[in-house]
C-alpha cells in the first residue's frame, strides 16, 4: 500500500491521513520519522514547538555512546555503568545499542554533520553540538519525505473499537484551530519530564506522551529513577554537570564543603542548598582544559560572560534544577526489540520511554540518553511502518481517548498554573524527591492523588487553556507514577536513594511496571532481556 | 529569560517566531514580532541563534525579568555572539567543526 517517499495526505480541514504519525521532534522522533520513511511509510511528525529547535538535545550538547567496535572496548563501556545501574541493564539491548548508536552516528557524518577534527587527524565522534545536530535532523526528515507540523501539540489519541492506537488530535497553537491525524501506528518522542524547572531546553518536557499513551493503557517501567538534578548557576538554565568535575564547591566565604562533587557528592551539595548558599567556581580546569570546555559547549559560558563572571577564577552560586526523567531512566515499557508498547500500534522512543535496558538506573549523563534516542528511534519508526503497511491501516473507527482535563462532569475547569505549583511543590524540594522515605513519599502521594482526582472531576479546559491543562495532567500523572514506585522500591539501587532503606536488596533485583491513572498501581517484573523478548516476538511472527 | 528583539535590526522574518520551542512570540505584520509571553521563555538561546539579523538577545537571568539596553549590548559585542560562537555566521562558520568535547569526556582533574 505504502510505496517509496509515500505522501501524506490531507489538511488541517480534512484531517491528515498517515500511516505513520511520530509525536515530537528531538533526536528519537527525528529519527524515528527517518526510519519509517526509509521503510516506505507515510510519515507526519508533529511537534509542540519546532522541529529543530525543541527538547533538551536542540539546545545543548550531548555526549554520545559512540564506541569502537573493538570487542574489549566494547564490554567496557557496558561494564562500566552496570552496577552504577543497580545490575538493571541488558547486555543484549546495550549490544545493539552500540551497535546502532556506531551505524547511526556514521550516517551523521555522511549527511554532513561536522565533526571535529583531531590533532592526529582522526574524526572524533562522541559528541554532538545540538543546534548543529537538530538542525541537520529537521532536513533529513523533510528529504525523507516527513511532513512536518510545527507548534502543533498533540492533546490525546485515538483509538480503535480494539484499543489499538489509531491516530492523534491536537491543537495548532499559532494559527488556532483543532487537527487530528489518522495513522495506522504511533511512535511516541515526547521526551521525559522535567516538571517545567527551567532546565536548559527541558520546558517542553511535560510527560504529555507518557499521559497520552496511559490513557490506551500502556504501561511505565522504572518511574522511581526519575530523580534528577542538574548543577546550574542560581541565576541560570545551563546545566552541563560534567564541567563541574572541574569545579571547587564552597560556601559563600569559599570554605570548601566536604565531600561536594559533581559526581558522587551530589546529594551533599543539596542537603547543603537546604541550608545556606553553595557557590562554585572551575578552578581545577588547567589552560587546556577551560580552551577545550570553551570550544566544546560555548552555551555553557553564556550564563557567565554576560553576567560578568569567570568562572575559572570567580565563586558563582549554584542551584541544583530538576531533570526527573529526562535525565533520569523511567518511560514508557517497552515489549520488543521494535520498541512496541504494551498497546497495539503504539511505539515509545527516547526518553519518552524507559532506558533501564542500557543503563538500569542511572543515567550518569547524556551519552546514553544520546545513543537510546538514535537506537530506539530508528526501530520504533521502523517497527511502526512494519505495523502500519501490514496492518489495518486507516480505514477503521478513530474514537478520542482522552480524559484529564479534556472531559469530566463538572461546573468549573481547575486552574493550569496552581496545578503545576502544587506538582512541583512534590517534586521539586530536594527533601522530598532527593531524599526519599516513606514519611515524606506516602504525604506527597495522598496530595497528589486528590489533585488528580479533582482534576477528573472538573471541567474541560476552556480552548485557550487545553494545552496548559494537557501539560499540567501530564506532569501530574507523571509525578505519581514516580512515587508510587518509589514508595514500592524499598531499596536504594541506581538513583533510587531511599534514605529509610540505605542498601541494595538482592530480592528487589527486579523492574517495577507501573500504570493506571484514577488507580495507579506498581508491579515487579522480572528482568527482561533481549532474549526473552526476541523469543516472545518469534512466537508471535509464527 | 528574552528580553529584546531590536527594531533597529529586525527585517519581520519572523523566524523567530517559529523556532521558539515555547511560543513565546508574537507576529505583527510589517513590524517586528513582540515577545508576547516573557514568562513562558525557557532561556534555551535557540531563537538568538536562528536569528539571521542578530536581533535578539536572551539574558541569562533565567528566572526572572531583567530589562537590558540596546546600546550597551551592541558596544559589549554580545548582540549575535552566541550565533558567533556556534559557528552559524559565514565568518565564524569553521567553529562548527570545533567541538573539542572528547578532550573532555571521562575524564577530571587529575586523571
Amino acid at each position: 500500500m505504502a510505496g517509496k517517499h509515500a505522501a501524506p495526505r490531507g489538511s488541517a480541514n480534512s484531517g491528515y491521513e498517515a500511516d505513520v504519525l511520530v509525536i515530537g521532534g528531538g533526536p528519537a522522533g527525528t529519527w524515528a520519522a527517518v526510519c519509517a520513511a526509509q521503510a516506505g511509510a507515510s510519515v507526519i511528525l508533529a511537534d509542540k514547538g519546532y522541529c529543530g529547535s525543541s527538547g533538551a538535545t536542540a539546545a545543548a550538547g550531548t555526549a554520545v555512546w559512540y564506541v569502537d567496535p573493538d570487542p574489549q572496548k566494547r564490554d567496557a563501556a557496558m561494564a562500566s555503568r552496570y552496577d552504577m545501574g543497580g545490575r538493571l541493564a541488558d547486555h543484549g539491548w546495550m549490544r545493539r545499542v552500540l551497535d546502532r548508536t556506531w551505524d547511526g552516528i556514521n550516517t551523521l557524518a555522511d549527511w554532513g554533520y561536522p565533526f571535529p577534527v583531531d590533532a592526529s587527524g582522526v574524526s572524533r565522534r562522541n559528541s554532538l553540538q545540538g543546534p548543529e545536530y537538530m538542525r541537520l535532523m529537521r532536513k533529513q526528515v523533510k528529504q525523507a519525505g516527513g511532513k512536518i507540523l510545527d507548534h502543533h501539540p498533540v492533546l490525546e489519541l485515538l483509538r480503535d473499537e480494539q484499543g489499538a492506537v489509531a491516530g492523534a488530535a491536537g491543537v495548532d497553537r499559532q494559527r488556532g484551530g483543532a487537527w487530528t491525524v489518522r495513522a495506522g501506528a504511533v511512535v511516541i518522542a515526547t521526551g521525559g519530564c522535567a516538571f517545567l524547572s527551567r532546565a536548559l531546553g527541558c520546558n517542553v518536557l511535560t510527560g504529555d506522551g507518557l499521559l497520552m499513551a496511559a490513557e490506551l493503557g500502556a504501561e511505565l517501567s522504572g518511574m522511581e529513577f526519575s530523580n534528577a538534578y542538574g548543577i546550574s548557576p542560581e541565576f541560570g538554565s545551563v546545566t552541563k554537570t560534567l564541567f563541574y568535575s572541574w569545579a571547587t564547591f564552597t560556601d559563600a566565604d569559599g570554605v570548601p564543603i566536604p565531600g561536594a562533587a559533581s559526581k558522587g557528592g551530589r546529594s551533599v551539595i543539596a542537603r547543603e542548598l537546604l541550608r545556606q548558599k553553595v557557590y562554585a567556581r572551575l578552578d581545577l580546569a588547567d589552560e587546556g582544559t577551560r580552551q577545550a570546555m570553551r570550544a566544546a559547549q560555548p552555551n555553557f559560558f553564556l550564563p557567565f560572560d554576560r553576567s560578568g563572571i569567570d568562572p575559572f577564577t570567580q565563586r558563582f552560586p549554584v542551584t541544583l534544577r530538576l531533570e526527573g526523567t529526562v535525565r533520569g531512566t523511567g518511560g514508557l515499557r517497552l515489549t520488543g526489540p521494535d520498541c512496541a508498547t504494551t498497546v497495539p500500534g503504539l511505539y515509545a522512543a527516547g526518553d519518552a520511554a524507559t532506558r533501564e535496558f542500557i543503563c538500569g538506573g542511572f543515567t550518569g549523563g547524556g551519552s546514553h540518553n544520546a545513543a537510546w534516542a538514535i537506537s530506539s528511534g530508528s526501530w520504533a519508526g521502523a517497527g511502526a511502518a512494519a505495523h502500519a503497511i501490514h496492518g489495518r491501516g486507516r480505514g477503521r473507527a478513530a474514537f478520542a481517548a482522552g480524559v484529564a482535563g479534556l472531559r469530566g462532569p463538572g461546573a468549573r475547569a481547575v486552574d493550569a498554573a496552581a496545578l503545576v505549583r502544587a506538582v512541583q511543590d512534590e517534586v521539586m524540594p530536594f527533601e522530598r524527591n532527593y531524599f526519599r522515605t516513606a514519611d515524606v513519599l506516602a504525604p506527597s502521594v495522598a496530595r497528589l492523588d486528590a489533585q488528580w482526582h479533582a482534576l477528573r472531576l472538573a471541567a474541560p479546559a476552556a480552548a485557550v487553556d487545553l494545552l496548559a491543562t494537557r501539560e499540567a495532567a501530564a506532569m501530574l500523572a507523571t509525578s505519581r507514577w514516580m512515587y508510587r514506585s518509589a514508595l514500592a522500591r524499598r531499596e536504594t539501587r541506581g538513583m533510587h536513594k531511599r534514605y529509610d532503606f540505605l542498601a541494595q536488596d538482592a530480592a528487589q533485583h527486579h523492574h517495577l511496571s507501573a500504570g493506571g491513572l484514577d488507580e495507579v498501581w506498581v508491579q515487579p517484573r522480572a528482568l527482561d532481556g533481549i532474549k526473552a523478548q526476541s523469543a516472545t516476538q518469534t512466537r508471535l511472527a509464527a | 529569560m528574552i528580553e529584546l528583539i531590536s527594531d533597529n535590526r529586525c527585517t519581520g522574518c519572523n523566524i523567530c517566531v517559529r523556532v521558539c520551542p515555547v511560543n513565546v512570540f508574537d507576529i505583527v505584520e510589517g513590524a517586528a514580532p513582540v515577545i508576547a509571553r516573557q514568562d513562558a521563555c525557557q532561556t534555551c538561546f535557540m531563537c538568538e541563534a536562528w536569528c539571521p539579523e542578530d536581533a535578539m538577545y536572551v539574558s541569562p537571568q533565567a528566572d526572572a525579568p531583567a530589562p537590558v539596553a540596546e546600546d550597551e549590548l551592541v558596544r559589549a559585542g554580545l548582540l549575535g555572539s552566541y550565533r558567533r560562537q556556534i559557528g552559524w555566521t559565514r565568518e565564524s562558520s569553521d567553529l562548527r567543526a570545533a567541538d573539542q568535547s572528547f578532550k573532555l569526556l571521562g575524564g577530571g582533574p587529575g586523571r
